[in-house]
């Protein structure tokens, strides 16, 4: 069973309001920057990012893309082949203030890995973390976030599936049960 | 998500093109992180490894350490002269032995062909080809495409000339096999270095470097290997160097400018002069970067499987 959770008009002003929320926090972004999770998070971080710059035209707010494949913790465990994502991040986050974005969370393990891959670029300041969707009550590792677009309840089977335009989807967040799933079976989480 | 259809890496010839894609493009991904400030990745910190090198080895015995350490790999390294191989011990029993002590990877430079696939189908572990004799050198092959791919976007209708002594090297099989999986064209020179019948494989033979050069993109220049030739395959090195022996000159009345590719260790003023070698068409020191990232992949995806 698949449903909706979030989509068009309502998505927009869901990211309009953690740009509002990021600006209460960071001022005009000189000290911050901006690091999407591969895959789904970058998407996301690129959108905050250009609307960010639409409400500070003078700033140039520093982003990056960070792949955690190799600071997973289930390698040799999974199931899968954990292949890689490319990390794109061409500055030191060295005293900088991080702002880690990615699509969902729910067993916090994905950002205990971004948190540990960081640091390969240096010792920032302060780490934050954004996510479009909290799946709460289902968190493995002692991780909250600091910026949420939505938190909603889910069984440990479902799954949330987040789709971008910008890899040929539709837009959207859709909750997709166990039984008789119509998607096709890209959920992640 | 991709998934290896090999379960250890003894030649290129085993795998699909598929195959090839994933390495290149995990490589790809560890050249970005071999470049940062911190160039450590902890994925393989609870996987061993041993260095099995019974034939000696500079670059690629270097370029497997480093890769392994920086993907937190524990290392043996075992080298022939210095252990009880000279005593008579059987390669299954030395394998088995230091298997015993729970290793999970074996690296293996071997000087007898066939001794990677002997040792995979009679030892439980995972084993990479880090050489076997005159048969194949895997790694070299994929850093080899690697670098090619790198320098020319795709390796897809490119077309690559070896130069050099193909009879005994294990470098031009593998790349042969590589490079044609990749889509692109191979031609092997100079005649008398070239074994019989290596036009099966679908490669094209020709005798006159100059012709050669100009139909190529790539020269990937092999050394010849004096160690290995125990009757003469050319009357003198000196004529070998007037015949096959690549200078600038040469590169000059060429008409494009071609990528110049070695795999070590040079013998300057043979098979290539030092102007080459050092010139900005050779991409040498490259291949040498890109095998360290080309070794990590292989050595991720290897030891990725699940363990059962």
């Amino acid at each position: 069973m698949t449903h909706l959770i979030l989509a068009g008009k309502q998505l927009d002003i869901t990211i309009e309001r953690l740009c509002h929320q990021l600006i209460e926090n960071h001022g005009n972004f000189k000290d911050t920057c901006i690091i999407g999770l591969q895959s789904k998070g970058v998407p996301l971080s690129k959108r905050i990012c250009k609307r960010l710059s639409e409400f500070l035209p003078e700033s140039n707010i520093l982003h990056g893309a960070l792949d955690i494949t190799f600071f997973r913790d289930d390698y040799r465990r999974s199931e899968k082949l954990l292949v890689p994502s490319r990390t794109e991040i061409d500055f030191i986050v060295e005293g900088k203030k991080v702002v880690l974005v990615d699509d969902v969370l729910f067993t916090g393990r994905t950002v205990r890995a971004a948190m540990d891959a960081l640091m390969a670029f240096g010792r920032p300041a302060k780490v934050e973390l954004l996510v479009l969707i909290d799946r709460k009550f289902s968190r493995q590792f002692p991780i909250e976030p600091d910026y949420t677009g939505q938190a909603i309840d889910t069984t440990i089977t479902d799954k949330v599936q987040v789709e971008w335009k910008e890899s040929g989807n539709k837009d959207g967040v859709w909750l997709v049960s166990e039984i008789k799933s119509k998607t096709n079976g890209k959920a992640k989480r | 998500m991709g998934k290896l259809s090999v379960k250890h890496l003894i030649g290129i010839k085993d795998l699909k093109p598929e195959d090839i894609n994933l390495i290149l493009d995990t490589a790809q991904t560890f050249k970005e992180v071999i470049n940062r400030p911190i160039k450590k990745v902890p994925s393989m910190r609870d996987v061993t490894v041993v260095n099995l090198f019974f034939e000696n080895s500079t670059r690629t015995r270097l370029s497997f350490e480093l890769a392994e350490k920086r993907l937190s790999a524990d290392i043996l390294n075992f080298t022939a002269s210095s252990s009880s191989v000279s005593k008579g011990e059987t390669l299954i029993d030395t394998v088995n032995n230091i298997l015993a002590m729970k290793v999970d990877l074996v690296v293996m430079r071997h000087p007898k062909p066939g001794a990677a696939l002997f040792l995979s189908q009679k030892v439980n572990s995972v084993i990479v080809n880090a050489g076997d004799g005159t048969h194949e050198h895997p790694t070299q092959a994929l850093l080899d495409a690697f670098s090619i791919r790198e320098k020319l976007g795709t390796l897809k209708g490119k077309k690559v000339v070896i130069v050099g002594d193909i009879l005994h090297s294990r470098v031009a099989l593998s790349n042969i096999y590589c490079l044609q999986k990749s889509g692109a064209e191979v031609m092997v020179c100079p005649a008398t270095l070239i074994p019989k019948y290596i036009e099966q494989l679908g490669v094209k033979v020709e005798t006159n470097l100059i012709n050669a050069l100009n139909w190529c993109d790539v020269a990937n220049v092999l050394r010849i290997q004096l160690e290995r030739q125990d009757i003469k395959y050319f009357p003198s090195l000196r004529e070998y160097i007037m015949q096959y022996g690549i200078t600038l000159d040469i590169l000059k009345k060429l008409q494009k400018k071609i990528v110049i590719m070695h795999p070590g260790p040079i013998n300057r003023g043979v098979e290539i002069t030092t102007e080459v070698a050092d010139s900005d068409q050779s991409i040498i020191l490259d291949q040498v970067e890109n095998g360290v990232a080309v070794r990590m992949a292989v050595l991720y995806l290897l030891a990725g499987q699940p363990v059962g």
